[in-house]
Order: structure tokens, then C-alpha cells, then sequence
């Protein structure tokens, strides 16, 4: 099927990584900054395939990895809470919290439903009119307005026991942040790109005019990720910077428009709390006032209290790409899929779940 | 949390498409992509379509790294 086996092709493969060893001169570093990236690069054993001395480095691309620890423990707050359901996507619920995770206060008894989208969400507050339906916002510029796409919906129907507890990200700034900080050291990006079909090759412009770091936005695929490396590696071999789009049959300069504007009648940009990177200005996005009455953070009135991560878990080191799994003492030993330790292990999109599952088969 | 598999679009019912993922039936809402159609593929992201894929742009830039990346003579300047 076009769209998908043709960019599975293993001759092309092949010969894109063959190219790209042609072309690297120096040790680089590449940063994916997107889960999905991760898990593919990985299942297509695409490390293998590139030579020695083109590092690929996972990024805080993984929304539930980046969720800060005390938006999980306001979230199990508001699960404890007898009147209402957390509706919630399925990776979120096993992260541990300070004390408890989503998961726990299920088998306790509490209200916590996994969905597949916010729609269903919206739908279970319709069957449930005398609860209060919490739906948990996570995830980046894609997830964002399908989120303010169900509370428009909502208020449409007249829906009015339905909120959001926003947590939504936005990628940029994150870049930005990783580029400033002290001991990250990054010569690349691949850019993610589903975030880029919603937001656009214009979403990136202003970082990269500013930081000059070749950049290319690929699609899922190991064609696609194999030829945006070797864009990557040309451009670090030339010393040429592009911002480049390796996606063009999914990605437009201008991204998604319509889906843009929904997300920004709705939400307003803020400032946000990431795991691992701290406090970035301008890189989440809170209700606007308008729509107030579907924001759990007031309904609720939750402050997430600032808690520390748990104790020895070195998510905040991987997520900046300065430490890989092996290198946290719990890897593999405190800290499994079935017993996590830090989200970064409970998310199939975490780097530390990644490389529990196929680095060493490999 | 992404769906990465593009789907094709077999049925549209007021603003809501059924999509057709390597065989499995799903639904998902087009409130977020504008003139979609039946036959197109779009990419699906928790229960809403975001983007219509371009399969003149997607066979054109196969074709091109075919040319230059199968081809005995590549092309200069790729
Ligand atoms: S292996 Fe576990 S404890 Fe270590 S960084 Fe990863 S999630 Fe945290």
C-alpha cells in the first residue's frame, strides 16, 4: 500500500545508511524529539544500520515521560475524589505517582477509565450526569486539539459535567530549552511529525533562526527517518544548517490551520513544568477564560505541588539525552515494564521501556 | 500515542469517518481536517483525523529516491 510498504523498502534502506556512512566524517549526536520516532527507530533496528559515530539520542518526546510528578499526583487527587471519573489515555494510568498511581486508586475502588480519544470521554460525561468527568490533557501540539476539539463538542451538547485537566506541551520551546542548558550537547534534531503536520515547518522557523541547527522533520516509516538522517548528516558534513521537511506528504509549510484554530479558541499559551527540563516559559497551553467552566484546574481547584521525581530515577537525565538506560542503577534491576520505577519505563513510547524491549535483543 | 499507520477513509457520516487501518474498522471524527474524502488517507491521532495525506507527494518523493538511491548512475546534486 502506498503511504506505508513502499517506505518499508529494505533495498532503499540499505542504501540511504549506506550514504549516510559515505558522508559522516565526525562523531554527531541526533536528537529525536518525538516517542513515536523512538519506538520506530528502534523496531526497524535503524541504530544497527547507521555507522559508528552517528549517535541517535532520544529527546523528551514522550508526553506521559515529560508529565512533571506532582500533575500525576494531582491527577490521582482528583481520581480520589468521590464525585467524579478520570477518564484518561491508557499510558498515563500506571505511572507512579508520589504515593499511588491511576492504576491503584482503580483496584481501590476509585472511577479511572482508559479512552482512546477525548471524544469517548465527553460521552461517558453524557451517560454519567451526575458525575463529573475528568479528562487528563496530556500529550503535545497533536493531541492538543483533538482535546479542545471534545470540549467544544461538550459545550455543544450542552455537556457541562465535562473538564480538562490541561497539561499539553508545546515542542519548540522545548527545543529551545535543550539547546540552553549546561552538558546537553546536540548537533541535530529530528523533528517530530505529527507535531509538524499540526503545527508546520513555520512553527519551527523562529528556533531555528535563532540556534542555525540542522533540523528535518520525518514521517514514521524507516525510509522516512533513514532519509531525513542522511539530510541530517549531509547538512552536519557541510556545515550548510537546513530546516528541512522530509515528510512533504504529510507535513504543508502551514501545518493543519483549522485544527490550529479550534486548539486556540480554546487554550491559551502558558508557561509549563517538564519532567526532566524544568520550567520552560511559553511551552504549555492553559483554557482560556471563555471556556473556564470546562477547566478542572478551576473547577477543582488543583495546584500541582512541586514534588520531587521518584528517588534514583534518572528520567530527567535520559530525557535530555546526557544519560542513556543502562547508565540508571535501577535499569533492569528496581525498575521493569511490570514494575516501573519512573514513567519513562511505563510509557511504550519511553525511551527506558524502548530499550528494555529491544536493545539487548538486538 | 500516535497512530502512525495512515488509514484510508471508506465511509463519512455526518462529520465522522470510518477508517479502515490495515483491515481493522475504526471511527474517527474529521472535525479537525477540512474536505477529507471517502478513498483519501489520512493520518489518525486519538480518534480524530489531522491531516489528508498527498499521494501525488508521496509518489513523487518515492519516485526521486528510487531514482537517486537505486539507480546505478545517481543523479549530481541530489
Ligand atoms: S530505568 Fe526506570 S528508574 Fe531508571 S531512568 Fe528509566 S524509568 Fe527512571
Amino acid at each position: 500500500m502506498l503511504h506505508i510498504s513502499e517506505y518499508r523498502d529494505s533495498r532503499l534502506c540499505h542504501s540511504i545508511a549506506s550514504r549516510i556512512a559515505a558522508r559522516s566524517s565526525r562523531p554527531v549526536r541526533i536528537m529525536e524529539v518525538c516517542g513515536t520516532h523512538t519506538v520506530s527507530i528502534f523496531r526497524n533496528g535503524i541504530r544497527w544500520l547507521l555507522p559508528e559515530g552517528v549517535d541517535l539520542i532520544s529527546g523528551p518526546g514522550c508526553p506521559v515521560c515529560v508529565t512533571a510528578q506532582g500533575e500525576i499526583d494531582a491527577a490521582i487527587s482528583l481520581a480520589r475524589q468521590t464525585d467524579t471519573i478520570v477518564a484518561t489515555f491508557g499510558d498515563l494510568i500506571r505511572v507512579p505517582g508520589s504515593n499511588s498511581s491511576l492504576q491503584q486508586e482503580k483496584a481501590a475502588g476509585n472511577d479511572v477509565r482508559i479512552v482512546y480519544s477525548a471524544s469517548d470521554a465527553v460521552e461517558i460525561a453524557r451517560q454519567n450526569p451526575v458525575k463529573h468527568v475528568v479528562f487528563l490533557g496530556v500529550g503535545f501540539e497533536t493531541t492538543a486539539p483533538t482535546i479542545a476539539a471534545s470540549v467544544l463538542a461538550a459545550r455543544q451538547a450542552g455537556i457541562e459535567n465535562y473538564s480538562v485537566f490541561a497539561m499539553h506541551k508545546i515542542v519548540p520551546p522545548a527545543l529551545e530549552a535543550l539547546m540552553e542548558m549546561e552538558g546537553v550537547e546536540i548537533d541535530a534534531f529530528l523533528l517530530p511529525g505529527h507535531v509538524s503536520v499540526i503545527i508546520g515547518m513555520q512553527g519551527y522557523s523562529q528556533f531555528f533562526e535563532n540556534y542555525r541547527v540542522p533540523c528535518a522533520v520525518a514521517g514514521f516509516e524507516p525510509v522516512d527517518i533513514l532519509r531525513a538522517l542522511l539530510r541530517l548528516t549531509e547538512m552536519l558534513d557541510t556545515g550548510d544548517s537546513q530546516l528541512e521537511n522530509c515528510y512533504p506528504r504529510a507535513v504543508a509549510e502551514q501545518g493543519n490551520p483549522a485544527a490550529r484554530q479550534i486548539m486556540d479558541t480554546v487554550f491559551e499559551v502558558c508557561d509549563a513544568d517538564w519532567r526532566g527540563l524544568g520550567w520552560i516559559p511559553a511551552s504549555g497551553m492553559q483554557f482560556r477564560d471563555a471556556f473556564a467552566d470546562h477547566d478542572a484546574r478551576k473547577k477543582f481547584n488543583v495546584h500541582p505541588p512541586d514534588v520531587a521525581p521518584p528517588a534514583g530515577c534518572a528520567c530527567g537525565d535520559i530525557l535530555t539525552g546526557a544519560k542513556t538506560p543502562p547508565e540508571c542503577p535501577l535499569y533492569k534491576t528496581r525498575c521493569t515494564p511490570i514494575n516501573p520505577v519512573g514513567p519513562c519505563m511505563v510509557s511504550t513510547e519511553g525511551t527506558c521501556a524502548a530499550y528494555f524491549k529491544y536493545h539487548e535483543v538486538q | 500515542m500516535c497512530l502512525a499507520i495512515p488509514s484510508r477513509i471508506t465511509d463519512i457520516e455526518s462529520g465522522v469517518a470510518t477508517i479502515d487501518v490495515e483491515g481493522v474498522q475504526r471511527k474517527a471524527s474529521l472535525m479537525l481536517v477540512e474536505d477529507a474524502r471517502v478513498g483519501d488517507y489520512v493520518i489518525v491521532h486519538a480518534g480524530f483525523a489531522i491531516q489528508v495525506l498527498d499521494e501525488e507527494t508521496a509518489l513523487s518523493s518515492l519516485n526521486f529516491m528510487r531514482d537517486v538511491f537505486l539507480s546505478d548512475n545517481p543523479p549530481e546534486n541530489m
